[in-house]
Protein backbone atom coordinates (compact mmCIF):
# COMPACT_ATOMS: atom_id res chain seq x y z
CA UNK A 1 0.00 0.00 0.00
CA UNK A 2 3.21 2.40 0.00
CA UNK A 3 3.45 2.32 -3.75
CA UNK A 4 0.52 4.63 -3.96
CA UNK A 5 1.69 8.92 -3.31
CA UNK A 6 -1.81 9.42 -1.65
CA UNK A 7 -1.27 6.70 0.66
CA UNK A 8 2.07 7.68 1.75
CA UNK A 9 0.36 11.35 2.49
CA UNK A 10 -2.42 10.02 4.16
CA UNK A 11 -0.21 7.83 6.23
CA UNK A 12 2.04 10.95 7.09
CA UNK A 13 -0.99 12.68 7.51
CA UNK A 14 -2.71 10.46 9.69
CA UNK A 15 0.61 10.34 11.99
CA UNK A 16 1.26 14.39 12.07
CA UNK A 17 -2.41 14.93 13.46
CA UNK A 18 -2.58 11.83 15.55
CA UNK A 19 0.43 12.72 17.55
CA UNK A 20 -0.57 15.96 18.09
CA UNK A 21 -4.40 14.85 18.78
CA UNK A 22 -2.64 12.40 21.49
CA UNK A 23 -0.77 14.74 23.37
CA UNK A 24 -3.02 17.72 23.47
CA UNK A 25 -6.25 15.54 24.48
CA UNK A 26 -4.17 14.53 27.41
CA UNK A 27 -4.36 18.18 28.78
CA UNK A 28 -8.13 18.27 27.45
CA UNK A 29 -9.28 15.09 29.13
CA UNK A 30 -7.15 15.97 32.59
CA UNK A 31 -8.83 19.44 32.85
CA UNK A 32 -12.33 17.71 32.00
CA UNK A 33 -12.96 20.15 29.25
CA UNK A 34 -13.72 17.24 26.42
CA UNK A 35 -17.23 18.45 25.86
CA UNK A 36 -14.93 21.98 24.77
CA UNK A 37 -13.36 20.03 22.09
CA UNK A 38 -16.31 18.83 20.92
CA UNK A 39 -18.17 21.90 20.61
CA UNK A 40 -14.77 23.72 19.29
CA UNK A 41 -14.82 20.94 15.95
CA UNK A 42 -18.80 21.74 15.09
CA UNK A 43 -18.13 25.68 15.55
CA UNK A 44 -15.17 24.51 13.02
CA UNK A 45 -17.97 23.11 10.79
CA UNK A 46 -19.14 26.29 10.44
CA UNK A 47 -16.21 28.24 9.56
CA UNK A 48 -15.36 25.02 6.81
CA UNK A 49 -18.75 25.31 4.90
CA UNK A 50 -18.51 29.08 5.15
CA UNK A 51 -14.99 29.43 3.35
CA UNK A 52 -16.16 26.96 1.01
CA UNK A 53 -18.95 29.35 0.29
CA UNK A 54 -16.73 32.16 0.01
CA UNK A 55 -14.26 30.21 -2.17
CA UNK A 56 -11.59 29.94 0.66
CA UNK A 57 -9.78 26.61 1.66
CA UNK A 58 -12.00 24.72 4.17
CA UNK A 59 -9.04 24.09 6.29
CA UNK A 60 -8.58 27.74 6.68
CA UNK A 61 -11.86 28.38 7.68
CA UNK A 62 -11.74 25.69 10.19
CA UNK A 63 -8.56 27.16 12.03
CA UNK A 64 -10.04 30.38 11.89
CA UNK A 65 -13.36 29.74 13.57
CA UNK A 66 -12.58 26.99 16.19
CA UNK A 67 -8.91 29.12 17.11
CA UNK A 68 -11.89 31.93 17.44
CA UNK A 69 -14.23 29.60 19.18
CA UNK A 70 -11.79 28.73 21.84
CA UNK A 71 -10.72 32.46 22.46
CA UNK A 72 -13.88 33.22 23.11
CA UNK A 73 -14.68 29.95 25.53
CA UNK A 74 -11.66 30.83 27.14
CA UNK A 75 -12.74 34.66 27.57
CA UNK A 76 -16.54 33.12 29.16
CA UNK A 77 -14.59 31.65 32.44
CA UNK A 78 -12.11 29.21 33.52
CA UNK A 79 -14.74 27.11 34.70
CA UNK A 80 -15.71 26.24 31.35
CA UNK A 81 -16.59 22.46 32.55
CA UNK A 82 -20.00 23.06 34.37
CA UNK A 83 -21.10 25.67 31.43
CA UNK A 84 -22.45 22.80 29.19
CA UNK A 85 -25.64 24.60 28.61
CA UNK A 86 -23.68 27.12 26.67
CA UNK A 87 -21.18 24.93 25.08
CA UNK A 88 -24.47 22.67 23.59
CA UNK A 89 -26.33 25.93 22.20
CA UNK A 90 -23.06 27.43 20.68
CA UNK A 91 -22.61 23.55 18.77
CA UNK A 92 -25.54 23.23 17.62
CA UNK A 93 -26.34 26.33 16.29
CA UNK A 94 -22.86 26.32 14.69
CA UNK A 95 -23.90 23.02 13.36
CA UNK A 96 -27.25 24.57 12.03
CA UNK A 97 -25.19 27.39 10.66
CA UNK A 98 -22.96 24.92 8.44
CA UNK A 99 -25.82 22.74 6.85
CA UNK A 100 -26.99 26.45 6.14
CA UNK A 101 -23.74 27.30 4.36
CA UNK A 102 -24.02 23.59 2.55
CA UNK A 103 -27.27 24.29 1.21
CA UNK A 104 -26.19 27.60 -0.29
CA UNK A 105 -23.45 25.46 -2.31
CA UNK A 106 -25.02 22.45 -2.86
CA UNK A 107 -22.37 21.80 -5.36
CA UNK A 108 -20.10 20.34 -3.02
CA UNK A 109 -22.29 17.96 -1.28
CA UNK A 110 -19.28 15.59 -0.91
CA UNK A 111 -17.60 18.77 0.74
CA UNK A 112 -20.32 17.64 3.90
CA UNK A 113 -19.25 14.01 4.20
CA UNK A 114 -15.45 14.57 4.26
CA UNK A 115 -16.17 17.19 6.83
CA UNK A 116 -18.59 15.46 9.04
CA UNK A 117 -16.70 12.33 8.63
CA UNK A 118 -12.97 12.98 7.57
CA UNK A 119 -11.54 12.11 4.44
CA UNK A 120 -7.97 11.28 5.34
CA UNK A 121 -7.58 9.84 1.49
CA UNK A 122 -7.97 13.04 0.01
CA UNK A 123 -5.28 14.92 1.98
CA UNK A 124 -3.07 16.34 -0.85
CA UNK A 125 0.99 17.37 -0.09
CA UNK A 126 -0.15 20.81 -0.07
CA UNK A 127 -2.75 20.06 2.75
CA UNK A 128 0.41 17.70 4.06
CA UNK A 129 2.74 20.66 4.82
CA UNK A 130 -0.12 22.75 6.31
CA UNK A 131 -0.97 19.75 8.59
CA UNK A 132 2.36 19.80 9.73
CA UNK A 133 3.12 23.38 10.34
CA UNK A 134 -0.06 23.75 12.50
CA UNK A 135 0.89 20.89 14.17
CA UNK A 136 4.17 22.27 15.14
CA UNK A 137 2.68 26.23 16.36
CA UNK A 138 0.36 24.10 18.16
CA UNK A 139 2.92 21.24 19.99
CA UNK A 140 5.25 24.39 20.66
CA UNK A 141 2.51 26.61 22.27
CA UNK A 142 1.31 23.47 24.23
CA UNK A 143 5.14 23.02 25.77
CA UNK A 144 5.59 26.70 26.48
CA UNK A 145 2.44 26.97 28.39
CA UNK A 146 2.47 23.62 29.83
CA UNK A 147 3.93 24.61 33.36
CA UNK A 148 1.29 27.02 34.04
CA UNK A 149 -1.32 25.08 32.41
CA UNK A 150 -0.82 21.88 34.49
CA UNK A 151 -0.66 24.01 37.54
CA UNK A 152 -3.87 26.13 37.16
CA UNK A 153 -5.41 22.56 36.00
CA UNK A 154 -4.59 21.01 38.91
CA UNK A 155 -4.45 23.56 41.69
CA UNK A 156 -6.54 26.47 40.18
CA UNK A 157 -6.72 28.62 44.20
CA UNK A 158 -3.53 27.92 44.70
CA UNK A 159 -2.06 29.00 41.01
CA UNK A 160 -4.58 32.16 41.05
CA UNK A 161 -2.66 33.10 44.58
CA UNK A 162 0.61 32.36 43.04
CA UNK A 163 -0.01 35.20 40.11
CA UNK A 164 -1.10 32.74 37.32
CA UNK A 165 -3.90 34.06 35.12
CA UNK A 166 -6.76 31.42 34.92
CA UNK A 167 -8.10 33.18 32.09
CA UNK A 168 -5.24 33.93 30.04
CA UNK A 169 -4.15 30.17 30.61
CA UNK A 170 -7.77 29.28 29.47
CA UNK A 171 -7.52 30.88 26.48
CA UNK A 172 -4.38 29.83 25.21
CA UNK A 173 -4.94 26.87 25.87
CA UNK A 174 -8.07 26.75 24.22
CA UNK A 175 -6.00 28.45 20.90
CA UNK A 176 -3.95 25.53 21.34
CA UNK A 177 -6.67 22.83 21.38
CA UNK A 178 -8.54 24.87 18.44
CA UNK A 179 -5.22 24.72 16.24
CA UNK A 180 -5.35 20.38 16.93
CA UNK A 181 -9.34 20.30 16.61
CA UNK A 182 -8.80 21.67 12.93
CA UNK A 183 -6.07 19.22 12.13
CA UNK A 184 -8.03 16.32 13.65
CA UNK A 185 -11.14 17.42 11.47
CA UNK A 186 -8.73 16.79 8.78
CA UNK A 187 -8.35 12.71 8.97
CA UNK A 188 -11.76 11.60 11.14
CA UNK A 189 -14.58 14.75 10.44
CA UNK A 190 -15.98 17.12 12.99
CA UNK A 191 -18.32 14.37 14.39
CA UNK A 192 -15.42 11.84 15.15
CA UNK A 193 -12.84 14.20 16.76
CA UNK A 194 -13.24 12.62 20.26
CA UNK A 195 -11.88 9.50 18.25
CA UNK A 196 -8.13 10.95 18.08
CA UNK A 197 -8.49 13.49 21.04
CA UNK A 198 -10.08 11.37 23.78
CA UNK A 199 -10.19 8.24 23.20
CA UNK A 200 -6.10 7.81 23.05
CA UNK A 201 -5.96 10.62 26.17
CA UNK A 202 -8.20 8.65 28.22
CA UNK A 203 -6.98 5.12 27.50
CA UNK A 204 -2.97 6.75 28.29
CA UNK A 205 -4.63 7.96 31.99
CA UNK A 206 -6.50 4.56 32.34
CA UNK A 207 -3.13 3.16 32.11
CA UNK A 208 -0.76 5.57 34.46
CA UNK A 209 -1.15 7.88 36.90
CA UNK A 210 2.28 9.80 36.15
CA UNK A 211 2.56 12.87 33.97
CA UNK A 212 5.09 12.22 31.64
CA UNK A 213 4.45 8.56 30.62
CA UNK A 214 0.43 9.51 30.21
CA UNK A 215 1.50 11.99 27.71
CA UNK A 216 4.24 9.90 25.78
CA UNK A 217 1.38 6.94 26.00
CA UNK A 218 -1.35 9.27 24.95
CA UNK A 219 0.73 9.91 21.62
CA UNK A 220 1.78 6.95 21.12
CA UNK A 221 -1.74 5.05 21.47
CA UNK A 222 -3.08 7.62 18.81
CA UNK A 223 -0.38 7.11 16.33
CA UNK A 224 -0.60 3.37 16.73
CA UNK A 225 -5.20 4.26 15.94
CA UNK A 226 -4.39 7.01 13.30
CA UNK A 227 -1.79 4.24 11.43
CA UNK A 228 -3.86 1.14 11.90
CA UNK A 229 -6.99 3.23 10.91
CA UNK A 230 -5.52 3.74 7.51
CA UNK A 231 -3.83 0.74 6.63
CA UNK A 232 -7.11 -1.18 7.84
CA UNK A 233 -9.15 1.09 5.26
CA UNK A 234 -6.79 0.47 2.48
CA UNK A 235 -7.22 -3.38 3.49
CA UNK A 236 -10.72 -3.88 3.92
CA UNK A 237 -11.87 -0.44 1.58
CA UNK A 238 -14.06 0.57 4.75
CA UNK A 239 -13.78 4.06 6.25
CA UNK A 240 -10.56 5.02 8.01
CA UNK A 241 -12.78 6.70 10.43
CA UNK A 242 -14.90 4.08 11.33
CA UNK A 243 -11.25 2.40 12.06
CA UNK A 244 -9.78 4.60 14.39
CA UNK A 245 -13.30 5.26 15.77
CA UNK A 246 -13.04 1.29 16.91
CA UNK A 247 -9.12 0.77 17.07
CA UNK A 248 -10.15 4.02 20.14
CA UNK A 249 -12.94 2.64 21.69
CA UNK A 250 -11.42 -0.69 21.83
CA UNK A 251 -8.42 0.39 23.38
CA UNK A 252 -10.58 2.47 25.82
CA UNK A 253 -12.52 -0.18 26.58
CA UNK A 254 -9.32 -3.03 27.13
CA UNK A 255 -7.51 -0.47 29.36
CA UNK A 256 -11.10 0.16 31.45
CA UNK A 257 -11.14 -3.65 32.11
CA UNK A 258 -7.48 -3.42 33.14
CA UNK A 259 -7.81 -0.94 36.01
CA UNK B 1 8.69 40.46 65.70
CA UNK B 2 4.70 40.08 63.80
CA UNK B 3 3.85 38.35 60.72
CA UNK B 4 0.67 39.43 60.36
CA UNK B 5 -0.85 43.03 61.22
CA UNK B 6 -4.32 44.06 60.41
CA UNK B 7 -5.19 48.07 61.18
CA UNK B 8 -8.60 49.02 60.43
CA UNK B 9 -9.32 46.36 57.99
CA UNK B 10 -12.85 45.98 55.99
CA UNK B 11 -12.92 43.59 53.30
CA UNK B 12 -16.38 43.27 51.21
CA UNK B 13 -17.78 40.58 48.84
CA UNK B 14 -19.47 40.99 46.28
CA UNK B 15 -20.46 44.72 47.74
CA UNK B 16 -21.49 43.10 51.07
CA UNK B 17 -19.35 43.98 53.93
CA UNK B 18 -17.98 41.10 55.63
CA UNK B 19 -15.34 42.21 57.85
CA UNK B 20 -15.63 45.23 59.33
CA UNK B 21 -12.65 47.80 60.79
CA UNK B 22 -10.59 44.47 62.18
CA UNK B 23 -7.48 45.25 64.09
CA UNK B 24 -5.07 42.23 64.25
CA UNK B 25 -1.56 41.52 65.78
CA UNK B 26 -0.36 37.96 64.95
CA UNK B 27 3.33 36.95 66.02
CA UNK B 28 5.62 35.26 63.99
CA UNK B 29 5.60 31.35 64.90
CA UNK B 30 2.07 31.66 66.36
CA UNK B 31 -0.04 28.75 65.67
CA UNK B 32 -3.80 30.88 65.37
CA UNK B 33 -7.42 28.57 64.94
CA UNK B 34 -9.96 30.70 62.66
CA UNK B 35 -13.12 30.12 63.92
CA UNK B 36 -16.60 30.96 63.36
CA UNK B 37 -19.45 29.84 61.20
CA UNK B 38 -19.89 30.17 57.58
CA UNK B 39 -19.82 33.25 55.82
CA UNK B 40 -17.94 34.52 58.92
CA UNK B 41 -15.32 35.54 56.97
CA UNK B 42 -12.51 32.91 57.20
CA UNK B 43 -11.92 32.38 53.63
CA UNK B 44 -12.07 36.07 52.80
CA UNK B 45 -9.82 36.83 55.62
CA UNK B 46 -6.84 34.13 54.29
CA UNK B 47 -7.69 35.45 50.95
CA UNK B 48 -6.83 39.08 51.47
CA UNK B 49 -3.84 38.07 53.27
CA UNK B 50 -2.73 36.31 49.85
CA UNK B 51 -3.33 39.72 48.20
CA UNK B 52 -6.63 38.09 46.25
CA UNK B 53 -8.89 40.54 47.95
CA UNK B 54 -8.05 44.35 48.44
CA UNK B 55 -9.56 45.95 51.43
CA UNK B 56 -12.12 48.60 51.11
CA UNK B 57 -10.06 50.21 54.15
CA UNK B 58 -7.40 50.01 56.80
CA UNK B 59 -4.03 48.14 55.57
CA UNK B 60 -2.64 44.56 55.67
CA UNK B 61 0.33 43.52 56.35
CA UNK B 62 2.36 40.31 56.31
CA UNK B 63 5.83 40.01 56.96
CA UNK B 64 5.96 43.67 56.39
CA UNK B 65 4.89 43.61 53.57
CA UNK B 66 1.47 44.43 51.51
CA UNK B 67 0.11 41.29 50.45
CA UNK B 68 0.62 40.63 46.92
CA UNK B 69 0.11 37.79 44.67
CA UNK B 70 2.99 34.84 44.31
CA UNK B 71 4.91 35.83 47.87
CA UNK B 72 6.78 32.50 48.00
CA UNK B 73 6.47 33.42 51.36
CA UNK B 74 3.33 32.46 52.14
CA UNK B 75 2.02 29.08 51.28
CA UNK B 76 -1.31 28.24 50.88
CA UNK B 77 -3.90 25.21 51.32
CA UNK B 78 -7.27 26.53 49.69
CA UNK B 79 -10.88 25.24 50.78
CA UNK B 80 -12.14 24.22 47.08
CA UNK B 81 -10.68 21.24 46.17
CA UNK B 82 -12.49 20.76 42.36
CA UNK B 83 -9.88 19.11 40.70
CA UNK B 84 -9.14 16.30 43.32
CA UNK B 85 -10.53 13.34 41.58
CA UNK B 86 -8.16 13.37 39.11
CA UNK B 87 -6.15 10.27 37.66
CA UNK B 88 -2.79 11.63 38.08
CA UNK B 89 -0.13 10.61 40.93
CA UNK B 90 -0.15 12.42 43.99
CA UNK B 91 3.33 13.40 43.48
CA UNK B 92 3.09 14.88 39.89
CA UNK B 93 0.15 16.87 41.37
CA UNK B 94 1.99 18.53 44.01
CA UNK B 95 5.39 18.72 41.76
CA UNK B 96 2.82 20.83 39.01
CA UNK B 97 2.93 23.77 42.09
CA UNK B 98 6.60 24.06 41.84
CA UNK B 99 7.34 27.19 39.73
CA UNK B 100 3.84 26.57 38.06
CA UNK B 101 4.06 30.45 37.56
CA UNK B 102 6.75 30.40 35.32
CA UNK B 103 6.17 29.98 32.15
CA UNK B 104 7.88 27.07 29.63
CA UNK B 105 8.03 23.06 29.33
CA UNK B 106 6.70 21.30 32.64
CA UNK B 107 9.54 19.45 33.12
CA UNK B 108 11.13 19.15 36.36
CA UNK B 109 14.91 19.53 36.90
CA UNK B 110 16.61 17.31 39.84
CA UNK B 111 16.61 20.32 41.97
CA UNK B 112 13.30 20.63 41.74
CA UNK B 113 12.71 16.86 42.44
CA UNK B 114 14.69 16.75 45.72
CA UNK B 115 12.39 20.08 46.60
CA UNK B 116 8.64 18.10 46.06
CA UNK B 117 10.66 14.93 47.60
CA UNK B 118 11.34 17.24 50.71
CA UNK B 119 7.78 18.41 51.29
CA UNK B 120 6.40 15.66 50.65
CA UNK B 121 8.79 13.56 53.01
CA UNK B 122 7.59 16.47 55.63
CA UNK B 123 4.23 15.33 55.38
CA UNK B 124 4.95 12.10 55.03
CA UNK B 125 3.54 11.62 52.18
CA UNK B 126 6.20 9.96 50.00
CA UNK B 127 4.64 6.68 49.80
CA UNK B 128 0.93 7.58 48.95
CA UNK B 129 2.35 9.88 46.61
CA UNK B 130 2.80 7.29 43.89
CA UNK B 131 -1.04 6.69 43.71
CA UNK B 132 -3.40 8.46 41.78
CA UNK B 133 -5.35 11.35 43.34
CA UNK B 134 -8.38 9.35 42.20
CA UNK B 135 -7.97 6.79 44.27
CA UNK B 136 -7.22 8.49 47.84
CA UNK B 137 -8.81 9.18 50.64
CA UNK B 138 -9.32 12.65 52.09
CA UNK B 139 -6.98 12.41 54.84
CA UNK B 140 -4.55 11.56 52.24
CA UNK B 141 -5.27 13.75 49.65
CA UNK B 142 -5.16 16.89 52.43
CA UNK B 143 -1.50 15.45 53.17
CA UNK B 144 -0.54 16.47 49.55
CA UNK B 145 -2.24 20.04 49.40
CA UNK B 146 -0.45 20.17 52.94
CA UNK B 147 2.58 19.19 50.91
CA UNK B 148 2.32 21.33 48.13
CA UNK B 149 1.51 24.67 50.70
CA UNK B 150 5.06 24.20 52.22
CA UNK B 151 7.29 24.22 48.77
CA UNK B 152 9.68 26.88 48.79
CA UNK B 153 9.99 28.05 52.27
CA UNK B 154 7.32 29.41 53.44
CA UNK B 155 7.13 31.59 56.63
CA UNK B 156 3.54 31.77 56.83
CA UNK B 157 0.71 29.29 56.13
CA UNK B 158 -2.28 29.98 55.33
CA UNK B 159 -4.97 26.75 55.67
CA UNK B 160 -8.55 27.27 54.58
CA UNK B 161 -10.50 24.40 56.54
CA UNK B 162 -7.74 21.25 56.24
CA UNK B 163 -10.41 18.89 58.30
CA UNK B 164 -13.30 19.60 56.15
CA UNK B 165 -14.83 16.01 56.18
CA UNK B 166 -12.26 13.82 58.07
CA UNK B 167 -13.54 11.72 60.60
CA UNK B 168 -12.54 12.81 63.87
CA UNK B 169 -9.50 10.46 64.14
CA UNK B 170 -8.16 12.22 60.81
CA UNK B 171 -8.56 15.40 62.26
CA UNK B 172 -6.13 14.93 65.07
CA UNK B 173 -3.87 13.47 63.10
CA UNK B 174 -3.39 16.38 60.49
CA UNK B 175 -3.57 18.95 63.41
CA UNK B 176 -0.68 17.27 64.91
CA UNK B 177 1.00 17.26 61.87
CA UNK B 178 0.43 21.19 61.07
CA UNK B 179 1.27 21.58 64.31
CA UNK B 180 4.83 19.39 64.52
CA UNK B 181 5.61 21.23 61.07
CA UNK B 182 4.85 24.71 62.54
CA UNK B 183 7.50 24.44 65.43
CA UNK B 184 9.88 22.27 63.39
CA UNK B 185 10.37 25.36 60.85
CA UNK B 186 9.46 28.15 62.90
CA UNK B 187 5.88 28.73 60.76
CA UNK B 188 3.36 31.16 61.56
CA UNK B 189 -0.09 29.25 61.18
CA UNK B 190 -3.82 30.03 60.37
CA UNK B 191 -5.89 27.39 60.66
CA UNK B 192 -9.76 27.83 59.70
CA UNK B 193 -11.73 25.10 60.97
CA UNK B 194 -15.81 24.85 61.33
CA UNK B 195 -15.00 23.11 65.23
CA UNK B 196 -12.85 24.08 68.00
CA UNK B 197 -12.11 21.29 69.71
CA UNK B 198 -9.82 19.16 67.18
CA UNK B 199 -7.71 22.61 67.93
CA UNK B 200 -7.80 23.04 71.45
CA UNK B 201 -3.86 22.23 72.52
CA UNK B 202 -2.01 22.75 69.52
CA UNK B 203 -3.38 26.15 68.82
CA UNK B 204 -1.83 29.13 70.86
CA UNK B 205 -4.92 31.38 70.34
CA UNK B 206 -7.92 31.91 68.39
CA UNK B 207 -9.48 34.16 66.28
CA UNK B 208 -12.96 33.73 66.51
CA UNK B 209 -15.01 35.46 63.42
CA UNK B 210 -18.75 36.62 63.24
CA UNK B 211 -21.09 39.58 62.17
CA UNK B 212 -18.32 41.37 60.76
CA UNK B 213 -16.72 41.60 63.98
CA UNK B 214 -13.63 39.60 64.85
CA UNK B 215 -11.92 38.63 68.91
CA UNK B 216 -8.62 37.18 69.02
CA UNK B 217 -7.02 35.80 72.01
CA UNK B 218 -6.66 32.62 74.10
CA UNK B 219 -9.23 30.20 74.10
CA UNK B 220 -10.23 31.12 77.79
CA UNK B 221 -10.90 34.90 76.64
CA UNK B 222 -12.41 34.66 73.49
CA UNK B 223 -14.16 31.23 74.00
CA UNK B 224 -16.35 32.71 76.38
CA UNK B 225 -20.16 33.32 77.19
CA UNK B 226 -19.73 37.59 76.85
CA UNK B 227 -17.77 37.16 73.94
CA UNK B 228 -19.60 35.07 71.39
CA UNK B 229 -22.48 36.61 72.47
CA UNK B 230 -21.15 40.11 71.27
CA UNK B 231 -19.97 38.61 68.47
CA UNK B 232 -23.29 36.90 67.28
CA UNK B 233 -25.58 39.45 68.59
CA UNK B 234 -27.70 36.83 70.65
CA UNK B 235 -26.83 34.95 74.05
CA UNK B 236 -24.46 32.08 73.43
CA UNK B 237 -23.07 30.01 76.69
CA UNK B 238 -20.40 28.02 76.94
CA UNK B 239 -19.71 25.02 78.34
CA UNK B 240 -17.14 22.93 79.62
CA UNK B 241 -16.94 19.11 79.41
CA UNK B 242 -13.71 17.73 80.52
CA UNK B 243 -11.29 19.27 78.41
CA UNK B 244 -13.93 19.85 75.48
CA UNK B 245 -15.71 23.42 74.95
CA UNK B 246 -19.46 23.23 73.48
CA UNK B 247 -20.99 26.70 71.94
CA UNK B 248 -24.53 26.50 72.85
CA UNK B 249 -27.45 28.82 71.79
CA UNK B 250 -29.24 29.59 74.93
CA UNK B 251 -32.48 30.13 73.05
CA UNK B 252 -31.74 27.49 70.13
CA UNK B 253 -32.58 30.35 67.79
CA UNK B 254 -32.98 28.86 64.27
CA UNK B 255 -30.49 30.80 62.58
CA UNK B 256 -27.87 30.04 65.14
CA UNK B 257 -28.61 26.31 65.69
CA UNK B 258 -26.10 25.87 62.41
CA UNK B 259 -23.60 27.69 64.22
CA UNK B 260 -24.09 26.08 67.53
CA UNK B 261 -23.62 22.48 65.84
CA UNK B 262 -20.69 23.63 63.82
CA UNK B 263 -19.11 24.68 66.83
CA UNK B 264 -19.89 22.25 69.10
CA UNK B 265 -21.19 19.31 68.17
CA UNK B 266 -24.46 19.59 70.52
CA UNK B 267 -27.98 21.15 69.50
CA UNK B 268 -29.90 22.62 71.77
Amino acid sequence: MFEYDFMRTAFAAAAIVSVVSGVVGYFLVLRGQVFAGHALSHVGFTGATGAVLLGISPLWGLVGMTVLGGIGMGLLGSRLAERDVTIGIVLSVSLGLGLLFLHFFTAHATQATALLFGNVMGVDVPTLWNLAGLGAVSLTGLAVISRPLLFATLQPEVAEARGVSLRLVSVLFLSVVALAVAECVQIVGVLLVFTLMVGPAATAQALTARLGRGILLAAVIALVEGIGGVALAYVTDWPTSFWIATLSGGAYALASLRR
Amino acid sequence: MSAIVLTGVSLALGGRTILDNIDLDIAEGEFIGVLGPNGAGKTTLLRALLGLITPMRGSIRVLGQTPGRGNPAVGYLPQTRSTLARRISGHDFVAATLHGDRWGLAHQDATERREVARVLDLVGASDLARRPLADLSGGERQRLLLAQALLGTPQVLLLDEPLMSLDPHRQKVVVALVGDLARHLKLTVLFSAHELNPLIGTMDRVLYLGGGQAALGTVAEVITGPVLSRLYDTTIEVVHLGDRIFVLSAHGTTGLEGHCHADGHVHV
